[in-house]
Parts: C-alpha cells; sequence; structure tokens
C-alpha cells in the first residue's frame, strides 16, 4: 500500500469508501482505536461537505512525518462554489445545507490540525492533521 | 446495502450489519416509520454495534428515526454504539438527545418493556 492515496468523491457510497480506506492507512501510523475513529469521521464529514457543496471532488490521505512525530494529512480538495465566509462557516450553529452545521466546526474539533482555504467560483481546499500521541 | 428489520411480538428490531451510505440509512428510516404501521408496532430497536463511525448525516437520521416512529406511537431505542463512536460523537458536538439509548439488544428490549408496563396498554394503540 503506498503512502499516499487519493480518491474521487462524488457520491453517498464514495463517502463510505474514502472513511473506510483512509482508516487503513491511518491504521499503518500505529494510531489507537479511538484516535482512527476521529480520522474516519473526519473524513466522513468532509467527504460530505464535497458531495453536498460542490458534487464532486477529491480526498487524499497521507502520511506525515515533522521531526520525530508521525501523523496523517487529509486534503480534501473541490472546485465546487467556495464559502463567501470562512470564519461564519465555522462558527456555532452555522449551515447552509439545512444540516447540523457541524460539518466543519466539528470537523476541526477532531483533529489536531485544521486549515481551509477558499475562494468564491473556484473552489475549496480543507487540510486537517492528526499526530501520534 | 439493506438493514433487515425482525418483528419480535409488538417490536422492531433492525439490525445494521455493516457500514450505511446515506441512502442505506434513509431506506432504513422509511421502511421503519412504515413497519411501524404495518406490523402495529410498540417499539422499535437499531441495533448499531456494527457501525465504527457514526458521523453528523448518522446520527441525525437515528434521530428522526425515533422522532418519527413516535409520531407513529412507537418508542425507539438506539443499542449498541460502540466506545469510540461515542467518545467522536461528542467530539464532533453530536447528541442524541430525547432517544433512548441502551448498552445492547437485551437492554433495549427490557427498556422497552419497562416503558410499555409504565405507560400502559391502551395508550397510543389508536395509531397505526
Amino acid at each position: 500500500m503506498a503512502d499516499e492515496i487519493v480518491m474521487d468523491v462524488s457520491s453517498d457510497a464514495d463517502i463510505v469508501t474514502a472513511r473506510q480506506k483512509g482508516r487503513e492507512l491511518a491504521g499503518r501510523v500505529g494510531f489507537s482505536v479511538t484516535d482512527l475513529t476521529l480520522i474516519a469521521t473526519a473524513i466522513s464529514e468532509l467527504a460530505r461537505n464535497i458531495v453536498l457543496y460542490a458534487k464532486h471532488g477529491a480526498i487524499a490521505v497521507s502520511l506525515a512525518e515533522h521531526g520525530y512525530r508521525r501523523g496523517i494529512v487529509i486534503v480534501a480538495r473541490d472546485e465546487g462554489p467556495g464559502i463567501p465566509n470562512v470564519s461564519q462557516a465555522l462558527q456555532d450553529g452555522y449551515s447552509t445545507s439545512g444540516g447540523l452545521g457541524l460539518g466543519l466546526r466539528g470537523t476541526r474539533r477532531l483533529m489536531d490540525e485544521f486549515d481551509i482555504v477558499s475562494e468564491v467560483g473556484k473552489g475549496t481546499t480543507v487540510t486537517v492533521k492528526k499526530w501520534l500521541r | 446495502m439493506a438493514v433487515p428489520i425482525l418483528k419480535q411480538g409488538n417490536y422492531l428490531i433492525a439490525s445494521i450489519q455493516a457500514a450505511l451510505t446515506d441512502a442505506d440509512l434513509f431506506e432504513l428510516r422509511n421502511a421503519l416509520v412504515t413497519q411501524v404501521g404495518r406490523f402495529r408496532s410498540r417499539g422499535v430497536v437499531v441495533d448499531v454495534t456494527a457501525l465504527d463511525v457514526m458521523d453528523s448525516f448518522a446520527v441525525r437520521t437515528l434521530r428522526d428515526i425515533a422522532q418519527m416512529t413516535r409520531l407513529r406511537g412507537a418508542e425507539t431505542v438506539i443499542v449498541g454504539i460502540q466506545p469510540e463512536v461515542a467518545f467522536a460523537m461528542v467530539q464532533l458536538g453530536l447528541t442524541l438527545e430525547e432517544v433512548a439509548t441502551a448498552l445492547d439488544l437485551e437492554e433495549g428490549l427490557a427498556y422497552l418493556v419497562e416503558r410499555s408496563k409504565r405507560t400502559g396498554p391502551e395508550i397510543g394503540s389508536h395509531g397505526g
């Protein structure tokens, strides 16, 4: 198995596949079952955001190293409508999809590092990381 | 993948066997809401032991199932939430407020039996 997997995401079946494959790769880093569950849940939320807002996109999961630290990086990228106000999208209770509004905000809580770049009309890229404790 | 729904007396038991897509979850919701009427069920147990991930969509659908079946006169209990899944749900900010939960199938059925004794058999029997 390669150190990086890239998965197309355009249907609800892809959401399940993405979180299962991502979990498999993260398992090789040596994460606990609890952390693997957090990682798989984060991938699920990111993949659902893609399907919901952009219709299609991709999720890349790769092994990360920073000095002695090892972990996992997940990049969710789409060329969808973009988010006009990123800070508002990360606020409590904010949702445009009629969902629980937990997608981005919740994902940030599940992971150690969270970064988002979004441009209206161009798309959104969310990068999250989790480090081995 | 369809979730098998078993009828046991006044109760329905939906036993999730593998990871579910959003479409599968919708199908389960619709099947339970329909079958509660067909079988005049008083309670529903949804066993999620096999789920290693419950994201915001799954939790919202389970909450919807509980609320919809309640409107049809049946109480729903969610059983078998794994410890890691419970941890992830809390981290994510997801709750199952006003939805009954129990450790496993046995506890879930015991809860429904106890509840029907409390509320009495005549209440809710007009529905269906």
